[in-house]
C-alpha cells in the first residue's frame, strides 16, 4: 500500500475504526434468493432434512409477505435478488478446536480486539465468533462442558443436539412473526447456541462477536439461548463490519427461553458501520430479538448500546408468561450524521404479578433521526402487572430529530403502568461550565453523554461498559462546536 | 497579574462594557459593585471566555500574556476560575468524577502527571474540610437537586481543588443564608495567598463584611465610575447607587 493510501486509511478508520476488510478465499452461494439457494445453503451445511423443510416452509411464508414500512425510517429498499445469502471463509475441514482455526481468521479477530486465545479465561468470557455467515470458533467449550453448559455454533448444535434445537427453534420468534424473521428462518447461515442446564449458574460471560466481511453479503445469524429452571447466564453480543459504499443487510433473530427461576441477561454493543458523513453505505440492521419468561419467577434483561448501522430496526422484547416474572430493557441509542434508528421494546404481561422496566436513552446528533417505539401490553389474566417506562431523548445541534412512540394496551384493571419522558439538549451552558473548569469541549460532550446514559451503561458488564463509553464518545466526535 | 485595558464588549450587537480599565495584583481582593444591569456579570463572563459576548475593543493581559485569544478551557488551565452565579446541573456526572476529569486535564496542560485515585481522594478530603462540604454531596450528580447554598459551596470547593491564580466570584452571595455565607466566605479567605487574587462581583455590601476587599470599584453603564477602599462599599450600602448614577449622568450631559 502506498503511503498516501495508508494515511487515508488511517483517517477513515478514525471515523469508523473497524472499517477494514480482509481478502481470503470464501465459499459463496450464488447471488440471489430462491428455493435452490436455500437447498444449496442447507446442503453446504450438511443439514438434516427436517431443517431444510423448516427453511423451505419459512421461504414460502416469506414470499407471501411484504416489507414493513410502519417504522419511522426512510431508506431505499434493497434488491434482495442482488444479494449473496451465504459467504463463508474457506477452510479445508471444520476446526475441532481453536488451534485448528485459520491463523488469518484469528488475526482478524485480534485486530478487533478479541483474543481467541484461552487468555480470555482471565477475563472470564467465552466467545463464539461469527464471520460473515459462519461461526468460526468457540472458546472454552470444555470448561463449560463440565458444567453441562452447551455453547457452540448453531450448525454444530443442529448436529450434536438436534432434540434441543427442534424443541426450541422458532418457539419464541415464529417464522410467521415478521418479514425479516421469516427471511432469516429461510436463509439463516449460522449463529450461536447456548443451553444452561437446571440449577447451573454460568461461571463466565458468554459472548458472540459478529462481523460482516464480504461485500454484498447479508448476515443472517440466529442465536438461541435456553436457560433451564433456576439457571443463570449473562450473554454479550458485539458487532462490527467493514466500511463499504453499498448498504449491507443484517437480519438476525435472537430467541431466549427462561425456565422457572431462571435469569438471562443479554447485552449488546452494536457498532456496525453507520455509513459515512454523507449517509453513504452502512448496515441495515433489521433484527428480531425476543425472550420468553416461560417459568414463574424468571427474568430476562436486555441491555443494548446501539451506536452503529445506517438504519436500525430493532425491538428486543419480553413475553412475561410465568407468574412473578420480570422483563427489563435498558437502551442507549446514538445516531449521528444520517443514521436512523427506530428501536424500543415490547413487554407483554401474561402471568400474574409480572413486572417490567424500560429505560431508553436516545441521543441524536447531526442530521440523524432517533425514534423510541415501545409497547406495554397487559393481558386479561395478568393481575397486578407493573410497568415503569422512562424514555429520554437528548438532542445535539438543531438538525436532528427525536421521536417517541409509546403504546400502552391494558386489559386488566389492576395494572399499574407508569411512563416518564424527557427531552433535553446538551446546553452550551453545560459545555461552557465544563470548559471553565479546564475540560475540552469533546471531553465535555463525552462526560455529559456518559452521565446521561449512566443508568443503562451501569447494566453492562464492566469490560463492555468501558468499551461502550468510548464508543459513545467516538460516535459523537465533532458533533458539537 | 491581571490588566484590563479599555475593554469593550457587546452581546448581539448591544454594547454592555464600554471601556473597562482595571489592574489587579497578586495578593489583592477587588470588589466589583454596581446596580443591576451595569455589566458586572458580563465582565466576569468575558474574562472567563463565554462565546456569546463579543469583545469589540481593548485587551486583557493575564500574567503578562494576552488572555482574550485563548479558549475558555485554556484560560481555566492557566489559572482563571469563575464561580458561577447559577451553577449548571450535569445529570449522571458526580462532582468527584467531574473534578477528576477537570483536574487531570489542567495538570496535563501544565505538564504534570495525572493524579491517581488515592492521591485525588486525599486532596479531596483536605479541601472538603475547607468549605465544610459533605462527601455524600460530591457523589451525587453535579448540582442536580442541590440547594442554593450547596451549589455555592460546591463552587468554592471546586475552586479549592483547582487552586486558581485568579478567582472571579460572580454574585456568590446571592441566595445564601447567613450561615452559608459565613462558610463560603471562610473558604474563600482560607484560599487567599500572596500569589493569587480574587475579584468579587456583588450587588450587596453584605458579602464584603466577610471577604474584606482591598479595593472597591463601582460599575455603571459598562464603565468603572468610582474606585475606592472598603469604605466605599459601606457608603454604597448606606446611600444606595442613586447618588453615583446622578453624578455620572450629570457629568455625561455637561
Amino acid at each position: 500500500m502506498s503511503k498516501d493510501n495508508q494515511i487515508l486509511e488511517d483517517l477513515n478508520s478514525k471515523e469508523y475504526e473497524h472499517g477494514w476488510s480482509v481478502n481470503f478465499e470464501t465459499d459463496e452461494a450464488p447471488i440471489g434468493l430462491n428455493e435452490d439457494i436455500i437447498r444449496w445453503i442447507s446442503t453446504k451445511k450438511e443439514e438434516p432434512s427436517w431443517l431444510l423443510d423448516w427453511r423451505l416452509k419459512a421461504f414460502k411464508i416469506w414470499q407471501g409477505m411484504t416489507e414493513p414500512n410502519w417504522s419511522n425510517v426512510n431508506y431505499l429498499k434493497m434488491d434482495l435478488q442482488a444479494l449473496r445469502f451465504y459467504s463463508a471463509p474457506k477452510q479445508s475441514k471444520k476446526p475441532k478446536n481453536i488451534n485448528e482455526v485459520d491463523p488469518e481468521l484469528i488475526a482478524i479477530y485480534e485486530r478487533l480486539g478479541i483474543s481467541l486465545n484461552e487468555q480470555k479465561r482471565l477475563q472470564g468470557i467465552a466467545i463464539d465468533v461469527v464471520l460473515d455467515s459462519v461461526s468460526v470458533a468457540t472458546t472454552f467449550k470444555e470448561t463449560l462442558g463440565k458444567l453441562g453448559i452447551i455453547f457452540c455454533s448453531f450448525s454444530e448444535a443442529v448436529k450434536e443436539h438436534p432434540e434441543l434445537i427442534q424443541k426450541y427453534l422458532g418457539l419464541v420468534v415464529p417464522m410467521t412473526d415478521n418479514y425479516y424473521a421469516a427471511l432469516n428462518a429461510a436463509v439463516f447461515s449460522d449463529g450461536s447456541f447456548c443451553y444452561i442446564p437446571k440449577g447451573v449458574r454460568c461461571p463466565m460471560e458468554l459472548s458472540t462477536y459478529f462481523r460482516i466481511n464480504a461485500a454484498n453479503t447479508g448476515q443472517f445469524e440466529r442465536t438461541l439461548i435456553v436457560a433451564d429452571d433456576s439457571s443463570y447466564v449473562s450473554y454479550l453480543e458485539g458487532c462490527t463490519a467493514p466500511q463499504r459504499d453499498e448498504n449491507q443487510l443484517h437480519a438476525a433473530v435472537v430467541e431466549i427461553y427462561a425456565g422457572a427461576h431462571a435469569e438471562v441477561k443479554y447485552s449488546t454493543v452494536q457498532n456496525w458501520f453507520p455509513g459515512d458523513k454523507d449517509g453513504k453505505g452502512g448496515i441495515y440492521n433489521f433484527v428480531t430479538k425476543r425472550g420468553i419468561c416461560a417459568g414463574d419467577h424468571s427474568k430476562i434483561s436486555w441491555t443494548q448500546v446501539e451506536t452503529g448501522s445506517a438504519v436500525t430496526w430493532k425491538y428486543p422484547s419480553c413475553i412475561l408468561k410465568g407468574d412473578y416474572s420480570i422483563g427489563e430493557f435498558y437502551s442507549v441509542a446514538v445516531t449521528n450524521n444520517f443514521q436512523q434508528a427506530d428501536t424500543g421494546t415490547k413487554m407483554i404481561h401474561i402471568g400474574k404479578n409480572t413486572k417490567s422496566r424500560i429505560v431508553s436513552k436516545g441521543i441524536s446528533a447531526g442530521k440523524s433521526q432517533n425514534s423510541y417505539r415501545g409497547q406495554v401490553q397487559v393481558m386479561k389474566r395478568a393481575h397486578n402487572a407493573r410497568n415503569f417506562s422512562q424514555c429520554d431523548s437528548l438532542l445535539m445541534g438543531n438538525q436532528c430529530g427525536a421521536h417517541t412512540f409509546p403504546y400502552i394496551d391494558i386489559a386488566n384493571p389492576s395494572a399499574k403502568v407508569e411512563h416518564e419522558a424527557t427531552t433535553s439538549k446538551i446546553g452550551e451552558d453545560q459545555i461552557f461550565y465544563c470548559n471553565q473548569r479546564g475540560i475540552a469541549t469533546e471531553d465535555a460532550v463525552a462526560l455529559i453523554v456518559n452521565g446521561y446514559a449512566k443508568e443503562v451503561l451501569n447494566q453492562l458488564p464492566m469490560e463492555f461498559a468501558v468499551e461502550a463509553q468510548k464508543l459513545l464518545a467516538l460516535t459523537l466526535e465533532g458533533s458539537v462546536g | 497579574m491581571l490588566s484590563i485595558k479599555n475593554l469593550h464588549a457587546s452581546i448581539e450587537g448591544t454594547p454592555i462594557l464600554r471601556g473597562i480599565n482595571l489592574e489587579v495584583k497578586a495578593g489583592e481582593v477587588h470588589a466589583i459593585m454596581g446596580p443591576n444591569g451595569s455589566g458586572k456579570s458580563t465582565l466576569a463572563s468575558v474574562l472567563a471566555g463565554r462565546e456569546e459576548y463579543e469583545v469589540t475593543e481593548g485587551e486583557v493581559l493575564f500574567q503578562g500574556k494576552e488572555l482574550l485569544p485563548l479558549s475558555p478551557e485554556d484560560r481555566a488551565r492557566k489559572g482563571v476560575f469563575l464561580a458561577f452565579q447559577y451553577p449548571i446541573e450535569i445529570p449522571g456526572v458526580s462532582t468527584t468524577n467531574f473534578l477528576r476529569t477537570a483536574l487531570n486535564q489542567v495538570r496535563e496542560y501544565r505538564g504534570q502527571e495525572p493524579l491517581d485515585a488515592v492521591k485525588f481522594l486525599s486532596l479531596m478530603k483536605e479541601k472538603m474540610a475547607l468549605v465544610e462540604i459533605d462527601q455524600k454531596l460530591l457523589s451525587r450528580s453535579l448540582n442536580e437537586g442541590f440547594s442554593g447554598g450547596e451549589k455555592k459551596r460546591n463552587e468554592i470547593f471546586q475552586m479549592a481543588m483547582l487552586n486558581p491564580i485568579l478567582s472571579i466570584l460572580d454574585e456568590t452571595d446571592s441566595g445564601l443564608d447567613i450561615d452559608a455565607l459565613r462558610i463560603v466566605s471562610n473558604g474563600v479567605n482560607k484560599l487567599k495567598s500572596d500569589k493569587n487574587a480574587t475579584i468579587v462581583v456583588t450587588h450587596y455590601q453584605r458579602l464584603l463584611d466577610y471577604i474584606v476587599p482591598d479595593f472597591v470599584h463601582v460599575l455603571y453603564k459598562g464603565r468603572i465610575v468610582k474606585s475606592g477602599t472598603k469604605e466605599l462599599a459601606l457608603e454604597l450600602e448606606e446611600k444606595g447607587y442613586d447618588w453615583i448614577k446622578e453624578e455620572v449622568d450629570s457629568t455625561a450631559t455637561v
